[in-house]
């Protein structure tokens, strides 16, 4: 196991003026057996990041460093990706089609000329704990889009590495299958412990997997914590609109003492906005209370309903707020709102998140 | 098909039937001439029964004996043949091989100037440099040798061509696991791209190994010793530059029924490759 520290790493294509960077100084600290999901939209530089950490991709600028358990730190800008270490997943698996399950897993290690009976006995134990026992004389293309998915983890897992990369190796499995996977990947994680880093464009994936958690914009950090840090206190417009579902609402204003200016409307805040001027108000879908049937220091907004959707356990509202468009996350079994209905809404102060329009950053209250 | 009509069945294949006849029957009359004496083959209308005379003409062809034509025995210029093509088909594809997987996986400077070099020979056969080679290989020594043979003609842009578009195909996620893994270029070579390739391969082998027995304009140049004839050449030496009467076209016939065979065998042998690789592809 190692802890991985990326300090202002940048990855730039081409050189001089006429360069391109992806990636423009990244800097995290991940410690030793942590689960980190790095999560973005695509084309943010998620996977350019992950593949400098595994070295299939050059590092243009700044340091990756790993520090394995015995305290050992090394840089490993310039080390081969087969001395770093590591084990990576792919997206679509990358097993060689032309080799059994078994011989996909002892490549590897084979390759390190490590003896047979230990090749046999690391392959069996991995493929033990994946259920793999079965298939270990298959070919890839005799298995199921899940059972590759397991070989590819199986051929990480028999390396025993410092670092697990994962580049959205779920996003080839239907939605059941990805669920069961995540699971097995968390148990997994519990029952190794080893420092994984886990790429994916996928919310949900993120928020479950993630001890911590990178969120990734335009080659940029936007905020790093745990899923429960980002979800309640989004360090910037993009985090808060990223992280959720479905989104925040994004109120574009201005604030006047405790009033909200929006769309020519004005909305009586629960609590002074933290400073006067233009800001962003952000309120999550389920966090506005239907109706008006809670006392105390609650603001009072009216929406106009315009469609409504069933979800099962629940319903989302779209609604407006004068102009604005305004989604509210109601309870399933509550009487469904027709369109045209006017609601009124109940806002508690300590759900409203403030943003400055011009830096994009929040703004504590 | 996608009709089931029982008439358009039995019209394509009587068809097929009779396509098949019309190529068939060259080689069967000459198979039939193979096995009959001189005087036989020389009456009109040449009879349509085998001969009695199968084993001695393949046996005077094959290590001479009753030979008027002072043509030396084919044996031996089967075997040139054999080793000149082997050599061709082999060395294009390691050299192509080899140079395919340069141009797709390593970032040179010069990499697509290299590449257009290579593919811009597609458009000079041997033909059209020939004297120019000749120049080189007689210039080095190599007349009537097997490297004189068949070095000039192991380059291709073809079959580099044809790996190249293999490689792209291959997903980069593979060479990059093979990275990660700790394998190194030529291990990726050899454990990965080898054996995907192998049907290409089969392939490639086929159609050079038929090249290279076919080649007739370039070892007319580079040899002069008859014992570094093959077989093509040989054939035409056999039929001689004189008169009618002096050839005995039984044994011509013979030796061009051994001159086809292991082309032949070779196809019939790489086809059960090219089913297989139709069968399970493996992607």
């Amino acid at each position: 196991m190692a802890a991985v520290s990326i300090s202002n790493v940048i990855k730039r294509y081409g050189f001089g003026p006429g360069a391109n960077t992806v990636i423009h100084g990244v800097s995290a600290e991940i410690a030793e057996g942590e689960f980190i999901v790095i999560v973005g939209p695509s084309g943010c530089g998620k996977s350019t990041l992950l593949r400098m950490v595994a070295g299939l991709e050059e590092i243009s600028g700044g340091e990756i460093r790993f520090t394995s358990g015995d305290g050992r730190s090394r840089v490993v800008n310039d080390v081969e990706p087969a001395d770093r270490d590591i084990a990576m997943v792919f997206q679509n698996y990358a097993l060689y089609p032309h080799m059994s399950v078994f011989d996909n897993m002892a490549y590897g290690l084979k390759i390190a000329k490590l003896p047979l009976a230990e090749i046999k006995t690391r392959v069996d134990k991995a493929a033990k704990i994946l259920e793999l026992g079965a298939l270990l004389d298959r070919k890839p293309r005799q298995l199921s889009g899940g059972q590759r998915q397991r070989v590819a983890m199986g051929r990480a897992i028999v390396r025993q590495p410092q670092v697990y990369l994962f580049d959205e190796p779920l996003s080839n499995l239907d939605a059941k299958l990805r669920a069961q996977t995540r699971l097995e990947i968390q148990k997994l994680h519990a029952e190794l412990g080893v420092t994984s880093l886990f790429v994916t464009h996928d919310q949900v994936e993120a928020m479950t997997l993630a001890q911590r958690m990178i969120v990734m914009n335009a080659g940029r950090m936007e905020q790093v914590g745990t899923p429960e840090e980002v979800y309640a206190r989004p360090a910037t417009i993009f985090v808060a609109g990223f992280i959720g579902s479905p989104p925040m609402n994004l109120l574009d204003g201005t604030a006047d003492g405790s009033r909200f200016m929006v769309g020519g409307q004005a909305l009586p805040l629960p609590r002074p906005a933290p400073r006067s001027g233009p800001l962003i108000l952000g309120l999550r879908p389920e966090h506005a209370i239907w109706g008006d049937g809670v006392s105390g220091n609650v603001g009072h907004w009216q929406l106009r309903v315009d469609v409504v959707e069933m979800l099962g356990a629940e319903r989302l509202v779209y609604c407006r707020l004068g102009d604005a468009l305004f989604t509210v996350r109601i309870d399933g079994t509550l009487p469904p709102p027709k369109p045209g209905d006017a609601v009124p809404l109940q806002i508690a102060p300590e759900r409203l998140h403030w943003f400055d329009p011009a830096t994009g950053m929040r703004v504590a209250s | 098909m996608v009709e089931r009509r029982p008439f358009l069945g039995f019209f394509s294949h009587v068809v097929l039937i009779i396509g098949a006849l019309v190529v068939m029957f060259p080689i069967f009359v000459t198979f039939i001439a193979s096995t009959q004496t001189s005087e036989q083959i020389l009456q009109v209308p040449m009879s349509l029964w085998p001969g009695s005379e199968l084993l001695k003409n393949y046996r005077a062809v094959l290590v001479g004996g009753a030979d008027t034509t002072g043509v030396s025995p084919m044996g031996h210029m089967l075997w040139v043949t054999f080793v000149m093509a082997m050599t061709i088909a082999v060395g294009k594809i390691t050299i192509s091989l080899l140079s395919a997987f340069a141009i797709v996986y390593f970032r040179f400077p010069g990499r697509n100037f290299f590449f257009w070099m290579i593919f811009v020979t597609l458009m000079l056969p041997v033909e059209v440099r020939i004297s120019p080679t000749y120049k080189i290989v007689s210039d080095l020594g190599l007349l009537n040798s097997y490297a004189g043979l068949t070095l000039p003609l192991i380059a291709s842009a073809t079959a580099t061509f044809l790996f190249r578009q293999f490689f792209l195909t291959v997903p980069d996620e593979l060479a990059e696991a093979a990275r990660i893994d700790g394998a190194g270029p030529m291990r990726f070579l050899r454990d990965v791209l080898l054996p995907l390739s192998l049907t290409n391969i089969a392939a490639l082998f086929v159609i050079q190994f038929i090249y290279g027995w076919n080649q007739y304009l370039w070892p007319l140049l580079v040899t002069n010793d008859e014992a570094m004839y093959p077989i093509v050449l040989g054939l035409r030496r056999s039929i001689g530059a004189g008169g009618d009467a002096a050839v005995e076209w039984n044994l011509v016939m013979a030796t061009a029924m051994l001159a086809i065979l292991p082309p032949v065998i070779v196809v019939v042998l790489m086809q059960k490759w090219f089913v297989k690789g139709l069968v399970d592809t493996e992607k």
